[in-house]
């Protein structure tokens, strides 16, 4: 009879969590999926009803170059961020709580800026007239390079902006390495090379991994920084989609292009989740 | 005199204006199984981790086999070391965890294969080389971790409190699992545990730390019988500590604060009028009338009113009030049976179960 009562009771309490969800739910459905929904009718609606838009993706050799060009920089970037990140989280994750505070502020303090701001930072120092450009000149680099629009400068923008992202997953793993593995390694023979590349860098691959799946996907759909900052000839996949919407008004193949972006996406998350688990992603 | 084989002297540590380690000093002659014994904090942990290297002594030497270590790096130290979480690599099997020291040593990858798989038999763990540490249990993680210590032949094992993580009877298996393992090896190990129980059953020698210093150094039947610091008779084992001076040294008198007049089996070696603590172990306390062989006369025995009555099945724990003070007494099998909280007993302990320590 009680068991009874405490069930009638318990039913309502488990909802409430569910409704707290409900807001947020709402919004998404109207602000994001309902769109969605639009672009991915577009797609084959625009200008006619069928599959026409796609077919046009893969028979004209351009796109194929946008997309393969947009895997390859986003691969680009994620291994830089990677290289460049793995010091210095590593750095953090031996330094006292105070430093790994600090330099993890430094970190998160590009964060603060505005995106837009950073970008044209680098416009600044990678033009023609720039500190940079002026010092390979000085150095006797004449006449000196173009670095702005090319595949370099829109890298270098987006290495930088996704870094943090890297940086906080391998910190987060790194941070949960027992120190008394690397002792034990140690003790047990191993110098300090063998103690990293056999322990260190085996147990900090989970940080490695989820670090640059995040920053490859954010770089895959990436259109202000190579807009502003890349080559025009090696465009990537979010500016042209935009420039198919801007110039051409042709809105059937833009969502065409956007449908397949978000496909490829998708496939990446799915391949992560097979191996790793979707849930550590975030650390 | 031959030197002896891992020699421990005068180490110090301090940590800014914190003294860690006040001067510790101690000699283990090869195969011999010695154990650290003491509270958290007093320096046990520190002095292995200075022996394994992992923290430099302010002062003082640790040598082995005649050769000093210091300016010798850990992985260089030929010392087997089991953590107290075992620190198994969660990546690499229980095999691959042995293979391990070997693998970094250059021995070929068959015949450490074959070490590792004779190692894991003598752990009794042969079918297991293919687990992952996390799909073990706690024990067997922990002879993984003794197997992978001892596999490439360490001039020395130290064991830092491997059963702190263990459930009681799992501790006891692999407390007598260790000193046979050890046994049969013949590797000097020193063995740090707070535990005074897996302290006396396994150790040919324990030191007892107090405060950054050994307080001594003995078998386990030396410091259990004649302690010889209060603490020392404190932390090991229970005991009943009677503070009083010394009244006739060539008679072995003396007068304690709250029982009065006691004799010792023999003479004193401190001065008429000296402070001393005598202690007297519950079990060789007896009940008047009871103990056979146990001179009836005074001076050694007391009249207590029981307050608390603790069985433990073999034994039962009495504890009452004497002379203003609480005396435990620990009564064999059906000895206490009948005896309630409240009861009046008369007790009396032979001259020789009383050990005088001298106060510093």
């Amino acid at each position: 009879m009680l068991s009874v009562l405490n069930r009638g009771a318990a039913a309502p309490g488990a909802l409430k969590p569910w409704l707290l969800l409900l807001p947020l739910v709402l919004f998404l459905c109207a602000f994001f999926l309902v769109p969605l929904g639009q672009v991915a009718l577009m797609s084959v609606t625009e200008p006619e009803f069928g599959l026409g838009n796609y077919a046009h993706l893969t028979s004209d050799s351009l796109y194929l170059q946008v997309f393969i060009n947009t895997f390859l920089t986003a691969l680009g970037v994620a291994l830089c961020c990677l290289l460049l990140g793995y010091p210095l989280a590593y750095l953090m994750a031996q330094s006292s709580p105070r430093v790994a505070a600090l330099l993890m502020l430094l970190v998160t303090m590009s964060f603060w800026t505005s995106f837009l701001v950073r970008t044209y930072a680098w416009m600044v120092l990678l033009g023609n007239n720039g500190p940079i450009t002026a010092a390979l000149a000085f150095l006797g680099w004449n006449p000196p390079p173009h670095l702005l629009f090319t595949r370099l400068s829109s890298t270098l923008a987006m290495v930088h902006i996704l870094i943090p992202y890297m940086v906080m997953s391998l910190y987060s793993v790194m941070k949960r390495i027992d120190p008394a593995l690397l002792r034990a390694a140690e003790s047990l023979g191993a110098r300090p090379w063998s103690v990293f590349r056999q322990v260190y860098l085996p147990l900090s691959a989970p940080g490695m991994v989820n670090g640059a799946t995040l920053v490859f996907m954010i770089c895959l759909g990436f259109y202000v920084t190579p807009v502003l900052l890349g080559s025009p000839q090696e465009q990537m996949v979010a500016g042209l989609i935009g420039t198919q919407i801007e110039e051409f008004l042709d809105f059937g193949q833009a969502s065409a292009m956007a449908m397949v972006l978000l496909a490829s996406t998708m496939i990446v998350l799915t391949v992560y989740h097979r191996r790793f688990g979707l849930d550590r992603l975030w650390g | 005199m031959r030197d002896p084989y891992l020699q421990v002297s005068g180490l110090t540590k301090s940590y800014g204006s914190v003294q860690a380690l006040g001067g510790v000093s101690l000699d283990v002659e090869k195969g011999e199984f010695v154990t650290f014994l003491g509270p958290s904090g007093s320096g046990k942990t520190t002095t292995l981790m200075i022996i394994a290297g992992f923290e430099n002594a302010t002062s003082g030497s640790v040598r082995v086999g005649g050769r000093s270590l210091s300016n010798i790096p850990p992985h260089a130290r030929n010392i087997g070391i089991v953590f107290q979480n075992y620190a198994l690599f969660p990546h690499k099997t229980a095999l691959q965890n042995i293979m391990f020291p070997l693998d970094m040593r250059g021995v070929p990858a068959a015949e450490a294969e074959r070490k590792a798989r004779a190692m894991l038999d003598l752990v009794g763990l042969s079918g297991y080389g293919d687990r992952w540490p996390k799909d073990m249990s706690g024990g067997q993680q922990q002879r993984i971790a003794l197997a992978r210590a001892l596999v490439f032949e360490p001039s020395l094992l130290l064991l830092d409190e491997p059963l702190g993580a263990l459930d009681k009877n799992l501790r006891e298996q692999m407390q007598i699992e260790i000193k046979r393992i050890q046994k049969s090896l013949g590797v000097t190990t020193i063995f740090v545990t707070h535990d005074q129980s897996e302290a006396m059953t396994m150790s040919d020698r324990i030191a007892v730390f107090e405060k950054g210093r050994i307080d001594q150094i003995g078998t386990p039947q030396e410091v259990y019988r004649t302690p010889s610091t209060p603490f020392v008779a404190r932390f090991i084992g229970d005991s009943n500590l009677l503070p009083g001076t010394v009244l006739d040294p060539d008679q072995g008198l003396v007068r304690t604060e709250h029982l009065g007049l006691m004799r010792l089996p023999s003479r004193l070696a401190a001065a008429a009028g000296a402070p001393v603590t005598l202690m007297l172990r519950p079990e060789s306390i007896h009940l008047a009338g009871l103990a056979a062989g146990v001179s009836e006369d005074a001076p050694n025995r007391a009249d207590i009113s029981v307050h608390t009555v603790v069985p433990y099945g073999d034994s039962t724990l009495l504890i009452g009030r004497a002379g203003g003070a609480d005396l435990r007494i620990r009564l064999r099998g059906p000895e206490a049976d009948g005896i309630g909280s409240g009861a009046a007993l008369s007790v009396l302990w032979p001259a020789s179960a009383i050990h005088a320590i001298p106060a510093v």
